[in-house]
Formats: structure tokens, sequence, C-alpha cells
């Protein structure tokens, strides 16, 4: 494999993924393969990584995870305490790895890796099978709605490429999601060390007939994971030039959330509810006759009513829900625990708002999913079911139906920290 | 029906354009740091961008320390008065009259750690409260984990243990009197993202990234470019060679490459066979395994 070349990098497209794995499984050995086979590892970077390979443990072979362990207490403590990101390139696609540390204590990591992300890679032991922490990752991967996950059976040098052992592993995970929400489940049986199936085809499992991990990663549909069917054009800046050439020039500047916007629709404002037409879709390099998220453009009306950020342009004869009773999935990422009946302030969109916590429905042990109805003690990294008022409406799709429009984060007024990620139910 | 999708390129512009509206949004007054380089000019270009067809709604602020490439600072004047984009410029030259930093002595004597200093002045002069900056999370290993909007406490530190998650695109920068905040809109570009993007928007860059011939001398595997900035060893000799800069930097500590690319084609297509970082000929990354880190945390870029 080459990286790309001048000539055929200007049609690529864009793939962010997450690897989710716990301690030992091989998370920083396969990513490290997949950066030094597609040739994403410099020379320098390589010398970097040797001394202190050879400096810190005295190992003898080169620690690839030094390269992703970014901070020095990572480095001397040997562990990942954050999200870091990873980017490489092949000829067909450029990649943006979200590498998060798996451990329960760093829940909240990886709900915020997951949160961008397109595709979850989640490493599974072949000498272990199906533990605690694997159901821990598919559940977030499900609960954040990552429209792909493929599940990377690693260490089959270990179990004697035994294909029994893999189709043993499957069939358990494979009844484990269906308790879960995913539309795209892959299965395929590695080995990070040696390289089986990340890059290349093993010679060792004949059996598996699939593709390499590398493969699927270059080639999985993603163009669908935007939603292009609910028009939602939050209005994020008030673009007014008032210069002698664009006097009367009034735009408003946003990135689509979802749905294609024409010139000439006939869009409702948020939460006026007049109704209008878009006259232009404008950009630096030219009008557009339509646009899709998630572009970013600068959108004029035909009449110019109120509106400014925090307001949303949607269709009108599609739109969003509108309240201030909110229903969502939280995941608690504050020091001290979620304060029942607390206020805070809460972002969504390019919103901003007030709320307060009504009632925590349950707790979800993340471990076995099941709900702790009792259980009222929202802790850091737990993730609830919870229902907040908020002092303004929302105008909000389900999570589940957009990504954008369905999040929100929620923010302790008295230290300005962000500590929960909330998506709608 | 249609395929709705974006080229990695788009949805990158797409990205940084998004963050750059924030910026001017939550901000009262931010400020984009300008080094001449190529990330920042690419920055400035998609501010440009953002705002269309109004003005760059805020200011551009040049960490000037009196050891640049002449080209740059020729290419930041015309840059300005073409746009008509507002210059501050803060002098580490006069940080060290004013007795706030000491100069660093010897063969190896950089400005670069000394901007930190001016750096925090200048932002603290002009009351600004969001400044923006091009790094990327590809450069460096403790960039990596830098967040696009990024908190710094009064002192402008950055405390990298305890950063706020980040989750989709919904950036917190809220604060309190005194904090700021650094924000990295191109956070997500590689070095490749970036010359492609120079070459599919036609963006005008300094010379010196191109072949030109120029007197150079070998120090510790980097090429110097010979100038009144910096000491020579005896045995460091002077000779004239056919190179260009990957990156830009203080004339003190950016190491030219030997090169023959002198058009934006032959420079991607060096970049992509490149086996060496573009940081790999800064000799400021090599003090130490955590030099970036330990740059960082004390407000440093």
């Amino acid at each position: 494999m080459s990286p790309p070349r001048a000539h055929n990098y200007m049609d690529m497209d864009l793939l962010r993924f997450t690897t989710a794995g716990s301690v030992d499984d091989g998370k920083s050995t396969l990513i490290g393969r997949m950066l030094y086979d597609s040739k994403s590892i410099f020379q320098d970077q390589m010398e970097a990584i040797e001394k202190a390979s050879a400096r810190i443990g005295g190992e003898e072979e080169v620690n690839l995870a030094l390269l992703t362990d970014g901070l020095r207490a990572e480095r001397e403590q040997g562990i990942t305490i954050d999200v870091a990101y990873r980017y490489f390139a092949t000829p067909k696609r450029k990649f943006i790895i979200a590498d998060t540390p798996g451990h329960i204590q760093y829940t909240r990591n990886m709900v915020t890796g997951a949160s961008t992300a397109n595709l979850a890679i989640i490493l599974v032991d072949a000498r272990h099978g199906l533990v605690e922490q694997t159901c821990r990752h598919s559940f977030i991967a499900s609960l954040l709605k990552i429209p792909h996950i493929v599940f990377c059976i690693n260490k089959m040098d270990l179990v004697d490429y035994s294909e029994e052992r893999f189709e043993e592993i499957r069939e358990e995970l494979e009844a484990f999601c269906s308790k879960l929400e995913v539309n795209d489940i892959r299965f395929i049986p590695i080995s990070a060390l040696k390289g089986d199936n990340v890059v290349n085809k093993s010679t060792k499992m004949d059996w598996y007939q699939g593709s390499t991990l590398m493969y699927t990663l270059e080639n999985i549909h993603i163009s669908g994971d935007h939603n292009h069917v609910d028009c939602r054009f939050p209005v994020q800046y008030v673009v007014r030039p008032q210069t002698n050439e664009f006097h009367d020039f009034r735009g408003y500047a946003g990135r689509i959330a979802g749905g294609v916007f024409k010139k000439g629709d006939e869009v409702t404002l948020l939460p006026t509810g007049f109704t209008t037409k878009i006259a232009s879709i404008n950009t630096f390099n030219g009008e557009l006759d339509e646009a899709f998220a998630p572009m970013s453009v600068t959108i004029c009306l035909e009449e110019d009513y109120d509106l400014s950020r925090g307001d949303m342009i949607v269709r009108t004869n599609n739109q969003p829900e509108i309240s201030q009773d909110i229903e969502m999935m939280l995941c608690w990422m504050g020091e001290s625990p979620l304060r029942p009946n607390g206020k805070y302030a809460i972002k969504h969109t390019s919103k901003d708002a007030r709320c307060i916590v009504k009632d925590i429905r349950y707790k979800v042990d993340i471990n076995t999913l099941h709900r702790l109805e009792d259980d009222k003690n929202i802790q850091m990294n737990d993730i609830a079911r919870v229902a907040v008022r908020t002092t303004t409406p929302l105008f909000f799709d389900r999570y589940s139906r957009n990504r954008i429009t369905g999040s929100v984060i929620l923010i302790d007024e008295a230290t300005n920290r962000t500590v929960g990620a909330g998506m709608i139910i | 029906m249609q395929s709705y999708s974006l080229t990695h390129l788009k949805e990158l512009e797409s990205e940084s354009i998004f963050v750059l509206r924030e910026v001017a949004s939550q901000f009262e007054n931010p400020v984009m740091l300008f080094s001449g380089g190529k990330d920042s000019i690419v920055m400035f270009h998609l501010a440009r961008k953002a705002f269309w067809p109004a003005k760059v709604p805020f200011p551009l602020l040049h960490v000037d320390t009196g050891h640049n490439f002449p080209e740059t600072i020729e290419f930041r004047d015309k840059l300005v008065a073409e746009t008509g984009v507002q210059l501050i410029v803060g002098s580490v030259q006069d940080s060290i009259d004013k007795g706030l930093v000491v100069e660093e002595k010897g063969y190896n004597a950089s400005r670069n750690a000394l901007q930190t200093a001016t750096l925090l002045e200048s932002l603290e002069q002009g009351k600004f409260d969001a400044a923006m900056g091009g790094g990327r999370r590809d450069e460096e290993k403790a960039r990596a984990k830098e967040r696009f909007f990024s908190h710094r406490d009064e002192f402008g530190q950055w405390d990298p243990k305890n950063q706020r998650p980040e989750l989709w695109n919904i950036f917190n920068g809220r604060k309190l009197m005194g904090e700021h905040f650094r924000v990295f809109p191109i956070s997500n570009w590689t070095e490749m993202d970036i010359w492609q993007y120079i070459l599919h928007e036609k963006i005008e860059i300094p010379s010196i990234y191109f072949s030109h011939t120029r007197k150079v001398f070998e120090r510790d595997g980097s090429l110097l470019a010979e100038c009144d900035y910096i000491q020579r060893r005896d045995n460091e000799i002077v000779e004239e060679q056919v190179v260009r800069f990957r990156t830009i930097g203080d004339m003190t500590c950016t190491g030219a490459v030997l090169s023959n690319a002198d058009t934006l084609e032959k420079i991607i297509e060096e970049v992509s066979a490149s086996r060496v970082t573009e940081r790999g000929a800064r000799s400021d990354d090599k003090r130490s395994e955590a030099a970036m880190e330990d740059r960082k945390k004390q407000g440093y870029f």
C-alpha cells in the first residue's frame, strides 16, 4: 500500500472512526499496524519512539503504543488518559481515528470519541471472547448511534487461527448485539501483531472469506450516514457586510444539520413560525442551487424577518419537535454527581439555554444493560435516562433520527465545565 | 437518487468554517494568530470564506521574533494590504528590551521559547478572550490531544490532563474573567490536506516554500540558512544548495530540505513520498521528548 499521490487525492472522502478496547487487547498495536502499513508513520517519529521504548521499558520490540500516548503522564504510566486523534490516508480515503482509552473510568472519553464517528472498531481478545468491557463498548457505540460497528477478533494467532473459536465468539456477540440498536455489524478475525487480515489478507485463515479490516474501512458506504431528509438549518451567525457593494445583504450563516436545501424552497423560521422562500444560497466561491449536510453556507431569504443565532430554518412541511420538556439518555462527565432538581446551562445546536433536572428515570448498568430504577446517584461515567425542562423551547429531533439536532451538552454554571452529554429520545 | 457526499477537503473546510463562526459568535474580542506560514495562511483564507461577503471580523496578531525570514514579512505585509485586515504585531525584541525575558546565549540560541511571553503580553494588552491558532493535531503528539476550543487559565496555562470533553460539534467557550481560549480551527487537517487545499484554491504562499538557491550550513542533521542571527562554529561550512522549507519558523531553528520542488504539484509529490515529518527539521521540538507539551502548558501556541 502506498500513500495517496497528487492526482487521485482530490476525490477522496473522509471516514471518522473510533477504536475501543481494553488494556492489553492490542488496540495500540492495531493502530500502529494501520499507520505503519499505510506508511503514515514517519522515520523521525519511529526513531523517537525507538528511543523512548529503550528508555522506559528496556523493551526489545518497538512499542507502537508510544506513538499514540502523547502526554508525559501517559507515557510514564503506560496508560492512555485522553482521546487522541490520529490521521492517515490511503488512495481511497482519508481517515480520522479517535483513539480512546477503554477502561470504565474513561467512559466519558469513549463517548466523546464516539460522538463524531461513522464507525467503531471494537477489539475482542480471541482467547477471552466476550467480556464485560466488550458489552460496555458495544453499548456505548449503539447509544451514540455510530452507524457501523466492526468487531475485530484479535490475537487469532494465539488460538491457532481456529475457525471454530471465531464462530463461537461471533455467535456470542450476535446474541448480545440483538439487544442493541445497531444496523451494520461486521466481524473480522485478525492478528494485529502478525498483520493477519489488517491490511493484507491472512494466509493462515483460508476459511475466512470476508474482507480485511483495511478493505472494509476503505469501502464501507458512508454517504448515507448524514440525514438528507429532514431539512434543518440552525442559524449560527448573521452576516451583514454593510458595505457599498453589499449594502442590503443580510445572510444567515450556519452548517446544515440535515436535509437538502434548494433555492426557491418554502421554509419556516423557528421560533416565529413565519414562512418565506430561500432567495439564495451563498458561499465565497459563488451561489449554489442546493446545499446539504454537513455543508457550511450562508442563506438569504426573500423577506427579512427577525432571525438570529439560536433560531432555525426548516422546511414548512417537515418540522422538528418544539418543546421545553426533553427526555434524554445522559452520560455524566462531571466530577461531582448530577444534582436532582439541579440547574445547568444547556447547549443545543447554536442555542444556549438553562435547564432544570426534573427526574432521573433510571441508571443503566453499562456492563449488563440492566435498568437500575432505584439508583438515582449519577456519578462521573454513569449513563442515565433523565427528564429536563428548559427555560426556552428547543427545536429538536430524536437523536436516532439526527445526531446534530438530537444532541445537547450540560454545563456546570459555577465551573463552566462540560458535565453531561445528552442524546434526546 | 443523487448521492450527497463531500470530498474530504470540502468536509474539512466546512468544519473549519463552522468553528470560525462559533468563535465570532461566542467571544467578544477574538484574534487570529498569524505567523506567515502556510497553516495560518490557510486558516485566514478559511476565515475570509466564513464571513464573506463581510470582512473578517477580527484582527491578525503576529508575534515577531525579529528573526523571521525577510520573505515571510514581505508576504505578510502584502496580504494585509490586499485584504484590508487589521494587523497587530507583538515584538519579542520589545519584550527583551523591557526585561520581560532574557535572550538565550550560545550556538543554539533561539527566540522560540521567548515568544510565549510576548504572546501572552499581547493577548493581555488587547484584552483578547480567544486566540485562534493554525495548530494541527497531526503535527506533534501533544497536539494530538488538543481540543478545538482549548481552555486557558488566567496565567495562559494549558492543563492537558483536565480538558473539557468536546462532543459532537458543540463547543463550550464559557469562561471566568481573565481566562481565555485558544481555538484551533484546522485541528483535523494534515500537512497533505493543507498542500492539496492550497493547490485547489490557488492560495498564494511565501516564496521560500518553493525550491530556491540559498547559502546554508549543516548542524545536527539540519540545514540552517546563513544569517546574522546564528553564531556559527568554525567547522560549520557555508555552501550554496538548492533547497526549500517545509515549515516557516525562525531562521535560527527552521531547517531547509534539499529539494527541486518548484511548483505546488512537485511539493505534493515530495510530501507524499517523504519519510520525515515536517517538524523533523525543527530543532525547537527536538529539545526533549515532551518539548511541545511543556511549552504548550506555559501558554505557547
